[in-house]
């Protein structure tokens, strides 16, 4: 990793996981004081930055675009969601040891599938596991097969949907539309105390330094160099004796295993989990995340999973009507305007103001034009896809 | 007592005056004369026989009457000592006392305007309005079994049926004798059927079990299975039953089968007009087109537009308005779909990935818009009358106007795209692009033009889906979701490059989603033809017909 790199994400990692949660522990009219709301907020900011780490890195380094991490996002989410309803017990409306949805929906015993789930460590793993066994077979079938590009795509788009309609279902027994939710406490700590949140949003924001130091050691080494050759030229590549197929696969079931941590990380956080979260759109969103950021940089898919879900979160409180049109907006802009995210286009803003600086020099010395033509070259990133 | 004393005697004055009055034109007959003073008495039985009178009377007029009654409009006028009856009409205040207009019970000859203190109305409890309902409806099925009009006849035909009266077998044998149209014909013969089948004595049942079994009679099937369980009933009696059930249930798998094909073909037909302009904008652009489905909206939402405007300016000529809407949503569809392409998506060519978040943008705001603009509910667009109804093929199926009107549609549509590629110069610059755009430009092709008008001619097939979805479906903002991805899984399928290969999955698609939803349900036959167009993609990645070529990265 570069220096100046590491030096910014170490910043970054200080005030987000240790900052951040001191300043929310201070009382609520100190000057520096961050609410319980904001850090809660910024919480749920941070899981989305997991997951568009992980998507980055499947997109912005592979080329291959997922339109389906929803699911997997949905699959952790509902696993740590599954943990927290049998631990709420008998505390629920319903008085039962079962969910309440269970009991509206006249389910008697706990079905075969939920009861491992009240082991915390089966559930630590399976947030991971789930996710990734579902993105190893998925991603298997259709790497191999070389279904690849727009038809990849829509092949998770068809993924997204129909786990949206499954999880939809009744009896599937996952709550349906209305989901998981009302959870009580996670791993013993009550949730509705602000330690609980505070110690939460830690772990989320420390699961995030991690991921993105794993993106970048997996950048960083000889297998993400091919995935960026992938990306540039699979068919070549191939014919270089290397199989795309796997590498791919590799990526995918890593994003995937992200997408699962960061919705298990969602789950106590926001305190409901609904298929709302696996449908088409959340998806197909959560690509917007990256590209508005900026691909292919990881730190752009952070910048851009917070920087896209504030304004969400700003626009939906204060016009409503205004949100899809300015998301239908982003897609375009992002890709018409910046390529490259506003990571990119700060990027090219900064190299015009330096060659700016260069030149007022030049005109001040008169006397090297040969330096002036080797900067004029614009440091634009080439574009690339098949 | 003496009430009853005083209504015979006015009786024999009324029977007096209306002998002299209309001693030519009518004479009732005793039994008329005795139910019209019974009628006024309070003897509830002898009331509900008087109305039994009238009503076997089969007299239009004395129907008329009993419906008056019904409706609480008859009145009691004693004149000078003698009791008759009248028909109210219209009332009126006149001074400071309520005034009727009368007409006679019988002729309907005006009687004047009287106050309504000299009158007395003539109640009719409920058990009387039942009895008088009972002959008024048995008039009403005549009427309906003579109407020109062979669906009132074969509705009223097989009301009968379900009610199975024995009354009614003279009737129905009447009308059966006359009938000529095929399918009411059959409601009659299922009707008497029916009826005999209640009714009738051991041969009838025998008989009437045997056709009913013949002609495949669906309504039978409760009845049939009742006289076969019947431990009262004769062994023939009971054969008979479970012959007929056994050919019955023989009958509705073939019309299960039938109605299956016809709404899988149905399906297909919308899938296709969708995937057409979705493949033929791939193949040659390599554009995903996430905004096809709001295209399609937007041809919906023209529909209901024109819908509009008809009912307004010639709510006359309201049956027409489908015939223009056809065209307005193709031209409004296709000109969108221009500005897109012009406007944006020739920036983005040979990156598809970019131009599938781009349209998926355009999506979002197009349907922002439409929500912006008609409200999130959905609007309301009704069917022509030509497009309601449907046509009877075989008992026990019906296949409605809309759907073959969409199937007829989607046909006509890839016809007119076939001949537009292959048979017109147009064509042969699109084929020509599809196949080399390097090599058709270099030979003078305007490549840019080809893109536009294809692109619009795709958004324009997508317009057309929505104008025919407005007759089978909800018109709402998110409509084009609904059927976006199944499109897509249609051009997946069907591989880029050929039209056959579309058109072939589309029909695949559509009729194996219909064909495995009754087992599976929709959600898990949705899911379970995912994973089989996965599966299949393992055997043929690039769809059906994948166009061959010394590309290796095809």
């Amino acid at each position: 990793m570069p220096k100046r790199e590491a030096l910014a994400v170490g910043l970054a990692a200080v005030v987000l996981v240790v900052v951040l949660p001191l300043c929310n522990a201070l009382p609520a009219d100190a000057p520096f004081a961050v609410s319980n709301f904001t850090l809660n907020l910024f919480g749920k900011f941070l899981t989305y930055a997991i997951l568009a780490l992980g998507l980055d890195l499947l997109w912005g380094y592979a080329g291959v675009l997922s339109l389906g991490h929803g699911v997997f996002f949905g699959l952790g989410a509902y696993a740590m969601g599954m943990h927290l309803m049998l631990e709420i017990g008998a505390k629920s409306v319903y008085q039962s040891a079962l969910p309440d949805f269970m009991v509206w929906n006249q389910v008697t015993a706990l079905p075969l599938f939920w009861k491992p789930f009240h082991s915390v460590v089966f559930t630590l793993a399976a947030i991971v596991l789930v996710p990734a066994l579902f993105g190893l077979a998925f991603g298997y079938l259709a790497f191999r097969s070389r279904i690849r590009g727009v038809y990849f795509s829509i092949i998770t788009q068809a993924l997204a949907l129909s786990a949206w309609l499954v999880f939809n279902r009744n009896e599937m027994n996952l709550g349906g539309t209305n989901g998981l939710a009302d959870f009580k406490t996670v791993f013993g700590f009550p949730l509705n105390r602000p330690g609980t949140q505070r110690g939460l949003y830690a772990v989320t924001a420390l699961t995030l330094v991690g991921a993105y130091l794993l993106c970048r050691w997996i950048t960083l080494t000889r297998a993400g160099k091919v995935l960026v050759a992938i990306r540039d030229s699979e068919t070549r590549v191939l014919f270089s004796g290397y199989s795309p197929a796997a590498y791919k696969l590799f990526v995918f079931v890593v994003s995937a295993m992200l997408a699962g941590l960061a919705g298990a990380l969602y789950a106590p956080q926001v305190g409901i989990v609904t298929p709302a979260k696996i449908g088409v759109l959340p998806s197909i969103e959560m690509v917007v995340w990256v590209a508005a950021g900026g691909r292919g940089t990881l730190y752009g898919a952070v910048i851009g999973a917070f920087g896209v879900n504030w304004i969400q979160s700003w626009l939906t409180t204060s016009y409503p009507d205004l949100w899809l049109l300015f998301l239908g907006g982003l897609f375009m802009g992002a890709v018409l305007f910046f390529p490259d995210g506003v990571v990119g286009a700060l990027g090219r803003l900064l190299a015009r103001a330096r060659r700016v600086v260069t030149r007022r020099r030049e005109r001040a010395t008169r006397d090297a034009p040969l330096l002036s033509q080797a900067t004029r070259g614009s440091i634009r990133p080439s574009s690339s896809d098949e | 007592m003496r009430y009853r004393l005083v209504v015979l005697l006015s009786l024999v004055a009324w029977l007096a005056a209306a002998a002299a009055g209309h001693a030519a034109t009518t004479a009732p007959s005793p039994e008329v004369t005795q139910a019209l003073a019974d009628l006024v008495g309070e003897d509830a039985d002898r009331r509900e026989a008087a109305v039994t009178v009238l009503g076997q009377a089969r007299d239009p007029k004395w129907l008329q009457f009993l419906r008056a009654l019904r409706d609480g409009g008859v009145y009691a006028r004693t004149r000078a000592g003698t009791t008759e009856l009248v028909v109210g009409g219209t009332k009126a205040t006149r001074g400071d006392q309520d005034v009727i207009d009368i007409v006679g019970a019988y002729d309907r000859e005006p009687l004047g305007t009287v106050p309504l203190a000299e009158l007395k109305e003539v109640p009719a409890d409920r058990r009387l309005r039942l009895t008088i309902k009972s002959f008024v409806d048995a008039d009403e099925t005549r009427a309906q079994l003579a109407d020109p009009d062979p669906a009132v006849r074969r509705g009223a035909a097989v009301k009968l049926g379900n009610q199975a009266e024995i009354a009614a077998v003279a009737t129905v044998e009447a009308a059966l004798q006359k009938e000529t149209d095929r399918w009411v014909r059959h409601a009659l013969t299922e009707a008497l059927g029916l009826i005999r089948l209640a009714h009738g004595s051991r041969e009838q049942r025998v008989a009437a079990a045997r056709t009913l079994g013949e002609i495949h009679s669906g309504s039978a099937r409760e009845a049939l299975g009742r006289l076969a369980a019947d431990p009262g009933a004769s062994p023939a009696e009971r054969h008979a039953a479970t012959q007929a059930i056994r050919r019955l249930e023989r009958w509705s798998l073939l019309t299960t089968t039938v109605e299956t094909v016809f709404q899988g073909a149905s399906l297909a037909s919308i899938l296709l007009l969708m995937a057409l302009g979705l493949a033929i904008v791939f193949g040659l652009m390599g554009v995903i087109n996430m905004a096809h489905g709001e295209l399609m909206a937007l041809g919906a939402y023209a529909t209901f537009v024109v819908q509009n405007w008809f009912r307004a300016t010639w709510p006359d000529r309201f049956d027409l308005y489908f015939g223009v809407a056809l065209p307005v949503s193709f031209l409004v569809a296709a000109a969108v779909g221009l500005v897109l392409e012009r406007g944006v998506i020739r920036f983005l060519y040979g990156r598809p990935l970019e131009t599938l978040l781009l349209t998926w943008g355009a999506s979002l705001i197009i349907q922002q818009g439409l929500r912006l603009w008609f409200g999130a509910a959905n609007v309301d667009v009704s069917s022509p009358s030509w497009l309601s109804g449907g046509v009877p093929v075989m008992v026990d199926v019906t296949l409605p106007y809309n759907r073959v009107f969409i199937i007829g549609l989607a046909t006509v549509s890839v016809a007119a795209t076939y001949w537009l590629l292959f048979r017109t110069s147009a064509g042969l610059r699109i084929r020509a692009v599809t196949q080399n755009r390097a090599m058709s430009s270099c030979l003078g092709v305007r490549a840019g033009v080809v893109d536009a008008t294809t692109f619009a001619f795709g958004a324009g097939l997508a317009g057309l889906a929505g104008c025919a979805l407005t007759q089978i479906g909800n018109v709402g903002p998110s409509l084009g979701q609904n059927y976006i991805v199944d499109s897509f899984m249609v051009v997946v399928t069907g591989g880029v490059g050929k039209l056959a290969g579309t058109i072939l999955a589309a029909a695949g698609l559509g009729g194996l989603t219909k064909g495995i939803e009754p087992a599976f349900g929709a959600v898990f036959g949705k899911v379970a033809i995912l994973v089989g167009v996965i599966l299949f993609l393992q055997r043929r990645p690039a769809g059906l017909f994948a166009t061959r070529g010394r590309n290796a990265e095809a």
